[in-house]
């Protein structure tokens, strides 16, 4: 092979370099759910936590044009409990820990929701 | 086995067709969904109108107090701060007569009339001009007449503010909250960069309640609906004589006041 020194360890380094996603990958550790503080004495969420996990910023879109613009305040969740339509004195009045709640899965996935530039964030941190 | 140039293009699009359709398929599977049953309600407490109003009874207020009592309890309920300089945040405030009724041609008025204050509050015009100019549809008006704004919307151009005749919009240029000396936890705050104004209390409406100001001003202030010919506003309007702020613009305002 002709200038076999450069080209089988330019080959290696190239090999390295592409596959760099896959074995820094591996090496790192690996993605854990965090852990959240749930509120304590409540059961359960107005809709079931795997719906509320996956489609809570849905939720709150919708709420805000049914609230706002259709005058509609009332939510009536799919088990038939009624809840006032309100981020700060409904949600937040059951989730007072934002920073062990909200945060640390926006956090773990790196999206910052401008939600507390106006929302006011609940004071009873505990 | 011989496959004709013809036979491996038509091959090659059906194929290039599956995938694009499944993956279509799967970009609309994404799509957030409602959870099924799930209803929407107007809330049991709520105050209903077709067209709400405002009538002002300036005979009724004369101090100083008055009127702070009544901006007080406005400005707390809405985190409304408290700037000192030309950045200030109003969603009601005072003026004179000739700053207030611009169009009063009268020449020669009682010297009380000229020298009094007067509430100034957004007009939740008929006709709003904001409503017409904004071009993200932030600010719009409600079937009660009441003309609002979705912050999340509002993109801080500030053509509303251009638009309206009455002065009623502020603009944040800072975040307002440091010039916030305590916080209504039940009511959000603005941000930088967007405008704001009063909203006709309509979230005290939706659980029953008057807005503030009228709660707060023993009786100087009337709310009710413009279409009932029943209601506080009408009767007052009936029994006094009234006038509206710049009526010549035809923007027929929902702020009435009884001189």
């Amino acid at each position: 092979m002709y200038n076999g020194k450069y080209i089988i360890p330019g080959i290696v380094i190239f090999v390295g370099l592409f596959t760099f996603p896959f074995w820094s990958n591996l090496l790192t550790p690996k993605y854990e759910r965090p852990q959240l503080a749930l509120p304590a004495g409540q059961k359960e969420c107005i809709e079931p936590a795997e719906y509320m996990r996956a489609e809570h910023m849905h939720i709150l879109d919708v709420w805000r044009d049914q609230a706002l613009r259709e005058g509609k305040r009332a939510y009536v969740a799919s088990n038939g409990k009624v809840w006032d339509i309100s981020l700060q004195n409904t949600c937040m009045k059951c989730h007072a820990n934002k920073a062990d709640f909200c945060d640390k899965c926006h956090n773990s996935n790196s999206v910052s929701p401008y939600c507390w530039d106006c929302h006011v964030a609940p004071r009873g941190n505990q | 086995m011989s496959t004709t140039r013809r036979q491996f293009l038509k091959i090659a699009g059906l194929s290039v067709f599956g995938l694009g359709a499944s993956t279509a398929l799967d970009a609309a599977d994404a799509v957030a969904k409602d959870m099924p049953g799930a209803k929407y309600e107007v809330g049991g407490k709520h105050l209903a109108a077709k067209r709400w109003a405002m009538v002002i009874d300036t005979r009724k207020l004369e101090s100083r107090e008055d009127y702070a009592r009544i901006i007080d309890a406005c400005h707390k309920v809405h985190n409304v701060p408290s700037i000192p300089t030309k950045q200030e945040i109003k969603w009601i405030w005072t003026d004179k007569y000739d700053r207030v009724f611009t169009d009063d041609m009268s020449q020669h008025l009682s010297p009380a009339v000229r020298e009094k204050d007067y509430l100034l509050l957004c007009n939740h015009c008929e006709n709003p001009p904001c409503v017409r100019v904004c071009p993200t549809k932030a600010t719009f008006k409600r079937a009660d007449g009441i003309v609002v704004m979705d912050y999340h919307r509002c993109i801080g151009c500030r053509f509303c503010m251009a638009g309206c005749p009455y002065g009623a919009r502020s603009f944040n240029f800072g975040d307002p909250r440091p010039y916030l000396k305590e916080v209504n936890p039940a009511f959000p705050t603005r941000m930088r960069g967007v405008v704001e104004k009063c909203t006709f209390c309509s979230e005290r409406l939706e659980v029953g309640l008057l807005p503030a100001c009228v709660e707060a001003s023993n009786g100087a202030i009337l709310f009710g609906d413009l279409d009932d010919p029943n209601s506080p506003v009408r009767k007052a309007l009936a029994e006094n004589f009234s006038i509206r702020r710049k009526p010549s613009i035809g923007t027929q305002p929902g702020v009435y006041y009884i001189v």
